[in-house]
């Protein structure tokens, strides 16, 4: 039995300020508690106890590139980043594209246990954009997410048979990452301001909204359930809201960085702030931030991208693309969302929860729900120096954060626990 | 100063300081005696990752002047080719005794790396599209002698800015010193972005009549400038120096180009050769100019 103690409890009313007791892996109470005995009690001090976060776009590394992560090392650095549930991009080195690939990750993931890792499937076999991927077999296997992440369907027929072929599976969803190749070959950053003082190639906005824009249109011609991956442009964002208000089936997310960062951190040319798609504008920052509160982007996601330090500390237009984001998710987006209790854990665990049909995260903390929770100070403030993450490329590092995952249960079992006296 | 990486954020008088500097070693290279021994006991390396012929050599020229021994690299005589990592290379070239580097690469930012791997001043001899440092100042130490003042020069760049790093170290310094540029080219040859908040023109005969400096640059093909353009000949007719616009230049009008010269490209025998261009006087104050950035760079003086 584990009892957490003076946290202010998301339940359905709100936040409330209660006891919760754990038993299993279910919460089996919810409010005044008095008998302790022989029950591991943790002191919230005020924290807040929510249901535990989700990330439905994450790099493990695994199989294939484990000098910058593994299963063990990334699920260590999402449950410390308050994640009780992870989707692992396929795009491993061999890629996901098969029940054979799917069941590797998902057994070697059941043996750390501290986390639900469900795995994404390519959308193509060996993520080549030349032929569907095994999508029946992936799916048996407990696929909803199929992707090609990294690069974009770039072959519209074929994409649109992926998305007829996919209406027949319920719950799959189609996931983009929008880059359209011909517009960002070469570019390194957005093309802009920063990219003109510095002579470096630019990754146009435009890049990604012509992908959304065919995609949207695929999906309403399809029925497909489309799922846009790190939104990152106000062109993007107008666009996904004027599809959902025609009714289509498409949801988004946006990472961390583009809420907290745009194209100006990129003047130091630190390759840790070197992703894809790239910091955009100061407006298109802000009008991320918007879409995130009023709902025409679903969902908060990392995008945690390992590379090790020697891969990073190359010459800006040869380092590769991608930052960590877990185990600052929390703060980055706590902020952003101005400590909205109800719209955080709607952003960081309902909505991906549903995006990649994970049910058993998710659900507001009431007695009989999954034990899958976040002890969350919103007070503390903290300075990210080093990471679970076998890897350091953070936009974050040693900067100072508000907020601080000081606990993480999954299904019953405290897998991560701060020092609360740090 | 501590080396010389970029010249974004220098004020005017560090400037017309390294300008003044450079004229003061201009005139003692005109004297009997040209040699210094300033820089004495110190080892300039040059470390060329593309190539180059008249920057190199005028930099160990300069370095010679002053008196500092100079070590060579360049990868195709090094171990680069079997594999050796460009921070590895240049924590070689440290631990081989340079105390200053010369560095050019076709990356941006690779002189301010190779000064923060090493620990040692480096002068940046051009870094991919970002800049080219003493290019710049040879520039305008050039515009200087020939016209006095640079406060008020009303300046056209033409071409392939977009693609220049020599058009980019321009943009940053000269209208510190008063320097009035404009931009003109074709929209797929300029910057992505404005923000230096110069004029900028895309038809060259309506801005020709108004300008003192012609500053040319050739289409940077090897950065792939040329994918802007429909053909090169398009190129000559819209922004080639032709005989029939160098009639139409004010009269004290100059022609500068940084080199190579592509001739009947961008400019014409008539305007490369003529009485107006400045092209051998900007390669000649190339040597005061890295002589003042070298003695700077090792705090001589």
């Amino acid at each position: 039995m584990i009892i957490v103690k003076g946290a202010r409890v998301w339940r359905r009313s709100g936040l409330v300020e209660a006891a919760v007791v754990i038993e299993g892996d279910r919460v089996v109470e919810v409010g005044t508690v008095t008998a302790s005995s022989g029950a591991r009690v943790i002191e919230a001090r005020g924290a807040i106890l929510g249901p535990g976060l989700v990330d439905i776009h994450v790099h493990l590394r695994d199989p294939g590139q484990t000098w910058k992560e593994d299963i063990s090392t990334g699920s260590m650095a999402a449950v410390a980043g308050g994640f009780t549930a992870v989707v692992a991009m396929p795009n491993t080195a061999p890629p996901i594209d098969s029940v054979k690939a799917v069941k590797e990750v998902v057994d070697r993931s059941a043996e750390v246990g501290m986390v639900d890792i469900a795995v994404a499937g390519a959308l193509t076999r060996s993520r080549e954009g030349l032929e569907m991927a095994d999508f029946d077999g992936m799916y048996e296997a407990g696929v909803r997410m199929f992707t090609d992440d990294g690069d974009s369907v770039a072959d519209s027929g074929l994409l649109r048979r992926i998305m007829a072929y996919l209406c027949d599976l319920p719950g799959a969803v189609v996931a983009e990452h929008a880059e359209d190749r011909s517009l960002t070959r070469g570019g390194h950053l957005n093309e802009g301001a920063v990219a003109a003082s510095h002579g470096i190639s630019g990754l146009p906005a435009v890049a990604e909204e012509v992908v959304i824009a065919r995609d949207l249109a695929l999906a309403a011609d399809t029925g497909a359930r489309l799922h846009i991956q790190h939104v990152s442009t106000a062109g993007s964002v107008s666009l996904i809201k004027r599809a959902k208000e025609s009714g289509l089936a498409v949801t988004s997310e946006v990472t961390p960085h583009h809420l907290k960062l745009d194209e100006s951190a990129v003047d130091s040319l630190d390759p840790n702030f070197k992703m894809y798609p790239p910091l955009r504008t100061a407006a298109d920052r802000q009008a991320l931030v918007e879409a995130l509160e009023d709902g025409t982007v679903d969902a908060v996601a990392t995008d945690h991208a390992p590379h090790s330090v020697a891969e990073k500390d190359v010459p800006f237009e040869e380092a590769p693309r991608g930052v960590i984001g877990l185990e600052t998710s929390a703060s980055v987006a706590w902020e952003a969302l101005n400590g909205d209790a109800g719209l955080f854990f709607e952003r960081m665990s309902a909505a991906p929860s549903r995006i990649a049909g994970l049910d058993r995260h998710g659900q507001p903390v009431e007695p009989g729900s999954v034990a899958n929770l976040v002890l969350f100070d919103p007070d503390r403030s903290w300075k990210p120096r080093s990471f679970y993450s076998k890897s350091s490329n953070s936009p974050f590092l040693g900067t100072s954060l508000t907020g601080m995952v000081m606990a993480t249960i999954h299904e019953g079992s405290v897998v991560y626990e701060g020092d609360a006296d740090e | 100063m501590s080396g010389l990486l970029t010249l974004r954020g220098l004020s005017r008088p560090v400037l017309e300081d390294l300008l003044d500097s450079a004229e003061r070693y201009g005139k003692q290279l005109e004297g009997r005696d040209k040699e210094s021994s300033e820089l004495a006991g110190i080892t300039v390396t040059t470390v060329f990752f593309e190539p180059s012929t008249r920057t190199r050599l005028s930099f160990e020229k300069a370095a010679a002047h002053l008196g500092a021994h100079v070590m060579s690299f360049s990868p195709e005589t090094s171990s680069l080719e079997k594999g050796e990592s460009l921070r590895d290379t240049v924590l070689t070239l440290s631990a081989l005794g340079s105390d200053l580097l010369v560095v050019r690469h076709g990356g941006v930012g690779v002189p301010g790396l190779v000064a923060r791997w090493t620990g040692l001043p480096v002068v940046n001899a051009g870094d991919g599209r970002g800049e080219h440092p003493t290019q710049t100042l040879a520039d305008a130490l050039t515009m200087r002698k020939h016209f006095g003042a640079l406060e008020g020069l009303r300046m056209g760049i033409i071409g392939d800015i977009r693609n220049s790093r020599v058009g980019r170290g321009h943009l940053w310094a000269l209208p510190t010193l008063g320097v009035d540029i404009t931009l003109i080219g074709p929209r797929t040859l300029l910057p992505v972005a404005n923000p230096w908040g110069v004029r900028i023109e895309t038809d060259l005969d309506s801005a020709l009549e108004g300008l003192d400096v012609m500053y040319l640059l050739r289409v940077q093909r090897e950065r792939g400038g040329a994918a802007g353009l429909p053909s090169v000949s398009a190129y000559a007719a819209r922004f080639g120096l032709t005989q029939s616009r160098l009639s139409r230049l004010h009269p004290s009008a100059v022609i500068m180009h940084p080199g190579p010269i592509n001739r009947g490209v961008e400019i014409c025998d008539a305007a490369a050769d003529g009485p107006s261009s400045l092209i051998l006087e900007q390669v000649a104050n190339g040597v005061p100019i890295r002589m003042t950035v070298l003695a700077a760079a090792m705090g001589a003086k």
